[in-house]
Parts: C-alpha cells; sequence; structure tokens
C-alpha cells in the first residue's frame, strides 16, 4: 500500500476541510467527536474523585478542592456541555442508525433541537447544582 | 450475480475482516448510557459540592454503587470504540497506529478498574 501511494499515478485530491463553509450539519457532526474525545479526558478526573472517595476523606478533599477551584469549575462546566452535547447529538445518531430522520430539513431541525437541548439542560443542571450547593 | 464465496458468507466478516461487531458494540453501549448518564447527571447535580461523607453515603447504598458500576464499564467500553476510530483516522503511520490504539485501549481498561474498584471499596 505504502509504495503504491508513493509511486502510483497522483490522482486529483478533495479540497481540504477549510475550503467548505462551515454549516450545520458539518460542525455538529466535528463537535460530536470532539466532545467523545474531551468526555474521555474529563474521565480522568470521575475516576481521581472515585477514587479519592476511595481512599478516605484527605485524599477526597483534594479532588474536591480542585473541582471547586474557578479551573475546576470550569473544566466541569465545559464538561457538562460536552457530555449532553455529546448525549443528545448521540440520541440523534441513533435515529439515524435506524432509518430515520434524513430528509434534509428534518437534518437541521434535528441539529438545532440537539444545539437547543444540550445548552438548556446545561444551564438547567447548573442552576440546580449551585442551588443544592448553596442550602 | 453471486459476487461472495460461501465461506465469506457463512463467516459474514466482510472486508473489514472484523464484522459489525465494532459499530453494533458501539450502538449498544450508546444506548446503555442514554438513561445511565441522565441518571448520573441527575445524581451528581442533586448533591453538587459533597463532602466525603456525603458521597461516600450515597455510593454505600446498593442502587447508585450498581448503576454507577454499570455507569463506568458502559462508558469506557463506548469510550475505546470511539477512541479507536479517532486514532485509526488521524494516525497514517501503521505502526503509531498500532501502538496508539493499544495504549489507548490499556488505558481505558485501566481506568474502568479503577473505576468499578474504587466504587465497590465504598459500597462493601
Amino acid at each position: 500500500m505504502a509504495t503504491e501511494r508513493a509511486t502510483g499515478p497522483s490522482r486529483p485530491m478533495s479540497p481540504h476541510l477549510q475550503i467548505y463553509r462551515p454549516q450545520l450539519t458539518s460542525v455538529l457532526s466535528i463537535l460530536h467527536r470532539a466532545t467523545g474525545v474531551a468526555l474521555t479526558v474529563g474521565t480522568l478526573v470521575l475516576v481521581w474523585w472515585l477514587v479519592a472517595a476511595a481512599a478516605g476523606p484527605g485524599p477526597f478533599a483534594a479532588a474536591r478542592g480542585f473541582i471547586g477551584s474557578w479551573f475546576g469549575l470550569l473544566i466541569l462546566f465545559g464538561w457538562t456541555f460536552a457530555l449532553f452535547f455529546h448525549l443528545c447529538n448521540g440520541i440523534r445518531h441513533l435515529f439515524w442508525d435506524a432509518g430515520l430522520g434524513f430528509e434534509l430539513k428534518t437534518v437541521y431541525a434535528s441539529g438545532w433541537a440537539v444545539v437547543a437541548a444540550s445548552g438548556g439542560l446545561t444551564v438547567l443542571a447548573w442552576i440546580v447544582g449551585l442551588f443544592a450547593r448553596g442550602s | 450475480m453471486k459476487m461472495r464465496s460461501s465461506l465469506g458468507r457463512v463467516r459474514g466478516l466482510g472486508s473489514a475482516k472484523d464484522g459489525v461487531g465494532h459499530w453494533w458494540l458501539q450502538r449498544l453501549t450508546a444506548v446503555a448510557l442514554v438513561p445511565l448518564v441522565l441518571w448520573f447527571a441527575a445524581s451528581i447535580v442533586c448533591q453538587a459540592g459533597g463532602d466525603h461523607a456525603a458521597v461516600t453515603a450515597w455510593l454505600a447504598s446498593p442502587f447508585p454503587a450498581i448503576t454507577m458500576i454499570l455507569l463506568s464499564i458502559a462508558t469506557f467500553y463506548h469510550a475505546a470504540l470511539g477512541l479507536q476510530v479517532v486514532i485509526e483516522d488521524y494516525v497514517n503511520h501503521e505502526g503509531l497506529r498500532l501502538v496508539a490504539i493499544a495504549a489507548m485501549k490499556l488505558a481505558c481498561f485501566a481506568l474502568g478498574v479503577a473505576a468499578v474498584f474504587a466504587i465497590l471499596k465504598i459500597a462493601l
């Protein structure tokens, strides 16, 4: 394969990503993959939090201190949005896997629904979370 | 016209030599994660900023412990399958790709084991 690629005929190449105007469909598709990777990186904090809880009050206080700091809360906010976006857009993907919702109008409608739902759920989670923390 | 050999049809693995196993498990874990993630988000939000006593008391009850274990397994299985596709798409060098996928899978497995062990230690 490698040698064929090196010596073979020069075939026409598809224009690269930055040539195209960003569209809702492509932006959400890229965001789905990006949030998937970000969520996995974020699970490091989740596992740290769980292992620290198992280790005892001392280690847990360190994990809780990090998550409660402005940097930790910033990461947590991003992680919350990534979680809800990947969840909502993942459900959209499952409908596509079932062969449903492929009409262009439906694709855009479900796309905007995902944006609204993931944004709304993020805001809702933080309002309830900050309220629970305060009480 | 019949293009596939009888043996190829019986094996059902196709040109990817892997069948639909990867694709199917990605969807199966995705479906499992929908209720698990909604439950997880609601649980975490309701006890945001909880101290050690509150969090261990929560994980000591059977339902949260079992659900957190299911969430951990489904999450890291789903993550390993997803990250594998990302690596396959962007890492062109064959040897590097193999090493990257192996390292990523071992890391996902280790993180899953760590999470499950921590939950069991608190719950039991």
